[in-house]
């Protein structure tokens, strides 16, 4: 089982060049927990996922860690906690899946170590628990968008870390892949309690996902908590600009948003 | 640890090519060594034939070519995997030139004359061309991409060599001493070079390997790297310091060798995958038998003189760069 920890923000701004795109978050991250982050497009929701996962420094703020900023926690060790699939990592020419899986274990491999029982262990379980074992042979060029995403998870899993953070884990993947896949991170969660924190596009698969929602607007938090609580059409009015009915969904009873358009359900639209 | 599919079969060859380079080129030449002399001048230093000393003479070539390739191999595997950018080698990014021409101006207007002096002058040229170099190619929106790395190393090559022959041509007492500091030759190294050259070898080796696993991780972007508890940062410097210390002081005892780090990186790369923990070390071996094989080639093309052994890499390097530049349109690494 993951280990519990506490992981919050305190008052981060954070950017690029002269532009701020994070005015004073403060967020804490409910642990051994799914959570999702919203919002509309440049809302900094990237940006907070890169800033929590120290892929930005914050201009001013900190990230805090059991109690310790972040930045004074040396590299290697933080990577042992905490672990980040970013959205666009690159693959090697030429690399097979079990190489690649197996690079995720750099932060737990000394200078001259050698791989140990325990890094093929957990090569061999990232990859059962992603479902690619029998592709283990295989290179990365020849799998489909789904099957490498999946290869990709699986690296961030050798890693073994409490927290695992994910940015836009299913974009460029169709449907059945992006249920397929938050199906896996649904499984790591509830088998292993790694508290998993992710920006997700599709509101509706976040809400049904997600066990908490953080939803943001221009660089600020406006309302976080459980799906059914937070997602109402006066949200997604604010969040998105978006004219919605919200409606339980048949099958997981999670909220489900009906953007309305101009075009459909309107007696006055503008046909 | 996973080996490379073919890594025994590929560590064998390799070895055995090594070998026969290196019976190559005491052999091999304008004058044809048979095996008795070739006995004679290894391993019976009272025989005193003319073949016996042609085999002497030729002990301090064969190893500085095997020394100087090894060090331009792993220079080229640290330079592509430092910029992420399949076509970096130090001949392309207009490092070895950088060094060239300190070393040359060296020559001319402070008259140093020990390879000693040649080495520090070499490194503080190509630390400063590589820094130029990439300053200029990040300039702009996105960055180092390949293209503009490539583009502003070749024209800052092309205007450096040019400085080089300036100054050479000016002062032709020395131009047919110093021919090779346009073309690169591995054909006068002596001892004392060899045993200056050689804790630079170990030092840029050294730091090569251990940086190779967090190459490896920044190889799948900078984010993931960070992820990983790499420091980017301090990986670059130290990597990129050691490809440059590499290339320089080879340069600074064999003229500028184009594409060695190239070929010899894109081979292994060919051979055993993407790994670099493997490919670094063995971009070594690589790049030791393709100078000397070159520097053999130009001994017996060019006889009965010889053509320098960096007419010859540059030669096969071209079209090389050419493919690989019309591939890398499709992929960058």
């Amino acid at each position: 089982m993951k280990l519990t920890h506490q992981f919050q923000t305190e008052e981060i701004v954070a950017g690029y060049d002269n532009k701020t795109i994070l005015h004073g978050l403060n967020v804490d991250i409910p642990s051994n927990r799914i959570n999702v982050i919203i919002g509309a497009n440049a809302c900094g929701k990237s940006t907070l996922l890169k800033t929590m996962a120290r892929l930005i420094k914050p201009l001013s703020g900190k990230v805090i860690l059991d109690g310790k900023s972040i930045d004074k926690i040396p590299p290697k060790q933080l990577a042992r906690v905490l672990g980040i699939l970013p959205q666009s990592p690159i693959v090697p020419e030429g690399i097979s899946v079990t190489d690649l899986v197996g690079r995720g274990r750099y932060p737990h491999q000394s200078l001259f170590s050698g791989w140990t029982k325990k890094d093929y262990k957990a090569v061999a379980e990232a990859m059962e628990i992603m479902n690619i074992t029998e592709l283990a042979n295989r290179n990365i060029d020849e799998l489909s968008g789904g099957q490498r995403q999946r290869v990709w998870i699986a690296m961030a899993l050798t890693q073994q870390t409490d927290i695992l953070f994910l940015d836009e884990p299913t974009t460029f993947l169709d449907i059945a892949y992006q249920v397929e896949i938050l199906d896996l991170l649904t499984d790591l969660n509830r088998k292993y309690g790694t508290t998993i924190v992710m920006v997700l596009h599709d509101i509706n698969l976040s809400a049904r996902y997600a066990d908490h929602i953080f939803a943001l607007r221009k660089g600020k938090l406006i309302a976080e908590g459980e799906p059914s609580k937070v997602i109402t059409s006066k949200l997604v009015k604010e969040v998105f600009g978006l004219d919605c009915t919200v409606i339980a969904d048949p099958i997981s009873q999670s909220p489900l948003v009906i953007p309305k358009g101009r075009y459909h359900g309107h007696k006055d639209s503008n046909r | 640890m996973h080996l490379p599919k073919h890594f025994t079969k590929v560590l064998v060859i390799s070895l055995v090519l090594l070998c026969i380079c290196l019976l190559a080129s005491l052999v091999l030449g304008s004058r044809l060594v048979i095996l008795d002399d070739l006995i004679a001048g290894l391993f019976y230093p009272e025989i005193e034939s003319y073949e016996a000393s042609v085999v002497r003479e030729r002990i301090p070539r064969t190893v500085f070519s095997l020394f100087c390739g090894a060090a331009l191999g792993i220079s080229g595997a640290l330079m592509q995997s430092v910029t992420r950018n399949p076509i970096a080698d130090p001949s392309i990014l207009g490092v070895n030139t950088g060094a060239a021409l300190f070393v040359v101006c060296g020559i001319a207007f402070l008259n140093i004359s020990t390879a000693a002096q040649y080495i520090w002058l070499a490194i503080a040229g190509a630390m400063i061309t590589a820094i130029f170099v990439y300053g200029i190619g990040s300039m702009g929106r996105a960055g180092a991409t390949p293209l503009k790395l490539v583009l502003a190393g070749a024209a800052t090559s092309a205007a450096l060599s040019s400085l080089v022959s300036a100054i050479m041509l000016s002062r032709s007492y020395v131009m047919d001493q110093f021919r090779f500091w346009q073309v690169g030759s591995v054909g006068s190294a002596n001892w004392s070079d060899i045993l200056t050259f050689l804790p630079f070898l170990v030092i840029g080796i050294g730091l090569a390997i251990m940086s190779a696993s967090a190459l490896n991780a920044l190889a799948l972007g900078d984010e993931v790297a960070i992820g990983q508890g790499v420091r980017t940062g301090t990986l670059r410097i130290v990597a990129a310091f050691a490809g440059v210390i590499l290339c320089g002081a080879a340069t600074a005892l064999a003229g500028p060798i184009a594409f060695v780090g190239l070929l010899a990186t894109h081979v292994m790369r060919l051979l055993l995958g993407p790994d670099l923990r493997f490919v670094i070390p063995m971009s070594a071996i690589s790049g030791a038998i393709i100078l000397t094989i070159s520097d053999v080639s130009g001994r017996l093309i060019g006889s009965p003189g010889e053509l320098e052994a960096g007419v010859v890499t540059a030669f096969i390097g071209a079209p090389l760069l050419i493919v690989l530049a019309i591939k890398m349109k499709v992929r960058s690494l």
